[in-house]
């Protein structure tokens, strides 16, 4: 989340005494100060962070590094390794029973390595002579930033976040519920656990919760995972379901009350149903969606665009904004990937723009992206439906497979969501438009053919190219069966 | 035979023709013996694999302390529950592959193959009895198996690959000779494992490999806990006394000098290459080249041997690589231009490749010397980088062990000519990589490409 100042040569206000205004200090942010200063540039950093609703907050690096990705990875691997545990007694280990995790231990091993990497940033930013003010504020003027240091003291440049969590407005939501800007940072564990939302904050969050052996529950309004590929998002959450997470589908919440016992009534209804239903949780956390914080930056005050319903800014290709020197990139940008390294890359080449000569511009085509689900899903390009919907079914071609991970076989582990496609253009060359695989390291898996569809690959070329035995990702080299032959596609053989 | 003639026979099948396979293993010098399927299946990939697994395993659980999972302090493993389960696994394997042949209508017989004249082969079972077989067309996927040091001892004492995978007690202290990545593979999970374990090696590592790669590896083997002994070779193995496992001397001399060492082990495995199965199958009765050093067998592009009707495929053919995918895909697309008039032909550069040690090495393409070599050192570009998993953040484990480089052709539009990746998951993330070297990606290309985060593979783009 990053707006940027650049500096006019016929600047109607006083001496701009940087080069660079960063506003926001997370991935987009840092990659773009970082690489200005590159440039020789005066830079400066303002990052500051609004306590959540629940007194959470944390240090600089944004969502990413804060509450996002990594904090996230971290417990998903703590759930994994929950798994790997289960699985090392059928490949020999005698581990003997019980087996328990410690919410607080987990909690404190992440938060460490977070503050360590909050402690990096700050330090590569003195490294590079980049200026970084822990400071809130807003526009005074376009040229101008307001900052409010945590005293009061008005100082000439201001910090802003970025989108933040939403939260539910029923009653309730606020006061007794938590949102991913808290969950990575309690102390202690949050117990019963009712998860509501159906992104993939949503289902990774649930997920990992159910790894490390909490009562986990999903309330879904509709769709899981909109506007990824539908079938891929069936197979995510039935996964999870055989993993243990219980789901409440086409339910809504209606309100949170507090018990005596200090646990948390929920009360839902059915829409299937009609129904109205009720439980206690220990935990409630909203998973459903997220939206810029713009009305803090005083953006109206300035002319900069935001979209009417989004809240977000608006750009063009080369991330500017209706205001000639102020840009921005990220989370808080319309019609862009939420994704830490589209942010960071273009933020890098933002700077080269500005300041060094360059005219290349962010292609934010087939950018690849994962769901670290507990059977993670990765892809790169077109959903089916979105292909069939730009080519209609009659000119692409879709070839898939069910495996089994040869990890699977000793453990004796369910392998019925394991899942790969490829959706083609159905004519001669049969350029691929998308790629879709669910199971085990499926970020490592796509990262390579996201790659090759940025060269242009083939479903021949696909072909041509030997397979790694063993893996999971040679299945990709293997795929021949197509949706509409109507074969049986479950790969067999060692 | 071993899998990919078992794809051909499928794809054979498929267009009506008839098809024998005759499929038998020669015991080991131990009397180890296995089902049908091949290396890949009984003695290499996958319980190379699934063992590598239960030592990845291992790990896992001392890194899950680090996350909060508690229980108790000791744990220890046990071969026999491994390797059952293992042996389980291929048995259901080669059951496999037996009714997929019955499916296809592939004849199959547990017979030793050999040539007795032209376009006749004898095939002789367990019991001896001998029957001969013609056909139109014949493919030679023999193979190879494990070679022997030819010192005092060697057979009577030492073990293969052939039976490491399938032997009925713990392995206990054992003595790995070689340097392959069968030596290194095998060494690193019986490690992974608990096993006190020690490499003797006669010069480098990884032979063939990028050799910058290859001490990486020995690097991080060797910080975890495995015994290298360097420049030196057996000269004599000795049994001390009997046993499951027993106990064994090893004598060795120095390659640089005089010098001779002792050891005492349970198991000494020997790990120094593979010889072709292709000198007792009567070859010479129907006038099939060999070269007589090696035993492989040269083809043309279309794998076809100096006999028109004779073809060859996978691990005993000459100057092409020793791996199951090739194998299958060239197996597959010479049954598809003989039968079904297809003009494909098996693909045998930047063919990608995984040593499956402790830290696992992805490859495709050119190693950094062999592209000094070719190219010139002026004319390529290695662009390279450490990187710390953040899995292994939380348990503290091997920072900057981590690496990945990439190798380009200046004068060809920095393309890459070879990708190198040492870290976890390794296969799965070169296996994409593999594909866009196929399409040709250039470094510009590779700059543009996002990464997904967090993962390792994000460091190559």
């Amino acid at each position: 989340p990053v707006l940027l100042l650049e500096p006019v040569p016929q600047n109607p206000g006083p001496q701009n005494e940087y080069d660079l205004l960063v506003i926001g200090g997370g991935s987009g942010g840092l990659a773009c100060a970082k690489e200005a200063a590159q440039f020789g540039r005066k830079v400066a950093v303002l990052d500051y962070v609004e306590p959540s609703p629940q007194g959470t907050k944390w240090g600089l690096g944004g969502t990413c590094v804060n509450v996002g990705c990594i904090p996230k990875k971290l417990m998903h691997q703590a759930a994994l390794l929950g798994s790997a545990l289960k699985d090392a007694q059928h490949y020999g280990w005698n581990i003997a029973q019980p087996v328990h995790h410690t919410w607080s231990l987990m909690a404190q091993a992440v938060q460490n390595y977070v503050k360590s990497l909050n402690w990096g940033h700050r330090v590569q930013l003195q490294d590079k002579k980049v200026k970084y003010f822990n400071m809130k504020g807003s526009f005074s003027d376009p040229y101008t930033i307001r900052g409010l240091t945590k005293a009061g003291k008005e100082v000439s440049c201001c910090v802003i976040s970025a989108i933040l969590p939403v939260c539910s407005q029923i009653a309730g939501a606020l006061e007794y519920g938590i949102t991913s800007d808290d969950l990575f940072w309690l102390k202690k564990s949050p117990g019963k656990t009712l998860v509501v939302g159906a992104s993939y904050v949503s289902l990774e969050c649930a997920g990992f919760l159910t790894g490390i052996g909490l009562d986990t529950t999903v309330m879904m309004r509709s769709i899981p995972l909109r506007g990824f590929d539908q079938q891929m998002a069936s197979l995510v959450t039935e996964h999870m379901e055989s993993y243990g997470t219980k789901f409440l589908k086409r339910c809504f919440p209606t309100k949170v009350e507090k018990l005596e016992s200090n646990r948390l009534q929920v009360t839902w209804k059915n829409t299937d149903l009609g129904t109205e239903e009720t439980d206690s949780f220990d935990t409630v956390m909203w998973a459903v969606g997220r939206a810029p914080d713009t009305e803090a930056l005083n953006l109206e005050a300035v002319g900069v665009k935001t979209n009417s319903e989004t809240g977000k800014i608006v750009v063009d290709a080369s991330e500017a904004t209706s205001v000639p020197h102020i840009y921005a990139i990220g989370d808080i940008t319309e019609g862009r990937p939420e994704l830490t390294p589209t942010a960071i890359a273009a933020g890098k080449l933002l700077a080269q723009r500005l300041f060094g000569q360059s005219s290349e511009l962010m292609d934010y085509d087939n950018v690849p992206t994962t769901v670290f689900t507990p059977l993670e899903y990765g892809c790169v390009g077109l959903s089916e439906e979105m292909a069939v919907r730009c080519y209609g079914s009659d000119n692409i071609e879709v070839y898939h497979a069910y495996y089994k991970p040869l990890e699977f076989t000793v453990a004796e582990r369910d392998a019925t969501q394991c899942y790969m496609k490829v959706v083609c253009l159905r004519e001669r060359e049969q350029r691929i438009l998308g790629l879709h695989f669910i199971g085990p390291n499926a970020g490592e898996v796509i990262q390579g053919f996201a790659l090759g569809i940025k060269c242009g690959a083939t479903y021949p070329q696909l072909m041509k190219t030997i397979g790694i035995h063993p893996t999971c990702a040679e299945e990709i080299t293997k795929l021949h069966i197509t949706k509409r032959s109507g074969l049986d596609a479950t790969v067999t053989g060692c | 035979s071993c899998p990919y003639s078992c794809y051909c026979l499928h794809e054979a099948a498929k267009y009506e023709k008839k098809v024998m396979v005759l499929d038998f293993v020669t015991p080991t010098p131990l009397g180890n013996s296995w089902g049908l399927g091949g290396t890949c299946v009984n003695v290499g990939c996958i319980p190379k694999k699934l063992m590598h697994q239960a030592a990845l395993l291992g790990q896992a659980l001392e890194d899950s302390r680090k996350f909060g999972w508690q229980f108790t302090e000791e744990v220890k493993h046990n071969w026999m529950t491994m390797t059952e389960s293992v042996q389980n696994y291929i048995g259901s394997l080669n059951w496999g592959y037996r009714v997929a042949l019955r499916e296809k209508k592939v004849t199959y017989e547990n017979a030793y193959g050999e040539f007795v004249g032209p376009h006749t082969v004898k095939a002789t079972n367990k019991r001896g009895v001998e029957k001969l077989y013609t056909a139109e067309r014949f493919l030679i996927a023999t193979g190879e198996r494990p070679r022997y040091l030819g010192i005092p001892g060697d057979k009577e004492y030492c073990i293969s690959s052939d039976d490491l995978f399938s032997l009925p007690y713990c392995p206990g202290k054992t003595l790995v000779v070689g340097a392959s990545y069968v030596a290194l593979e095998c060494a690193g999970f019986l490690a992974g494992l608990g096993l006190d374990v020690t490499v003797m090696v006669r010069s480098i590592l990884l032979r063939g490999f990028d050799q910058d790669i290859a001490n990486k590896i020995g690097e991080y083997m060797e910080g975890h806990g495995i015994n290298f002994i360097r420049e030196f070779v057996p000269i004599k193995v000795e049994q001390i006394e009997e046993g499951t496992p027993g106990r064994l001397k090893v004598i060795a001399k120095s390659t640089k000098g005089n010098q001779i060492i002792e050891g005492e082990y349970n198991t000494v495995l020997l790990a120094i290459g593979r010889d072709s199965c292709t000198r007792k199958i009567g070859l010479d009765k129907v006038g099939v080249q060999i070269n007589e050093k090696t035993g492989k067998i040269p083809v043309n592009d279309e794998e076809q041997t100096n006999v028109p009707y004779i073809y060859a495929v996978g691990d005993i053919l000459q100057d092409k690589l020793e791996l199951t995918p090739v194998a299958i895909q060239a197996g597959r697309l010479l049954v598809q231009r003989l039968y079904a008039g297809a003009t494909s032909k098996c693909d045998y550069v930047n063919v990608p490749t995984t040593v499956f040690t402790p830290l696992e090495y992805g490859a495709c393409g050119y190693s950094e010397e062999t592209a000094v070599e070719k190219f010139g050192e002026e004319n390529i570009e290695v662009y390279h980088s450490h990187f710390w998993p953040l899995e292994w953040t939380v348990p503290s484990r091997d920072n900057n062990k981590c690496y990945a480089k990439i190798i380009c052709n200046i004068q060809d539009n920095e393309r890459v000519i070879g990708f190198h990746v040492l870290g976890p998951n390794a296969g799965e993330v070169t296996q994409g990589f593999a594909a866009a070297i196929k399409c040709g990606m250039t470094k510009e290309q590779l700059d543009s490409t996002i990464g997904i985060h967090p993962v390792c593979a994000e460091v190559c783009v």
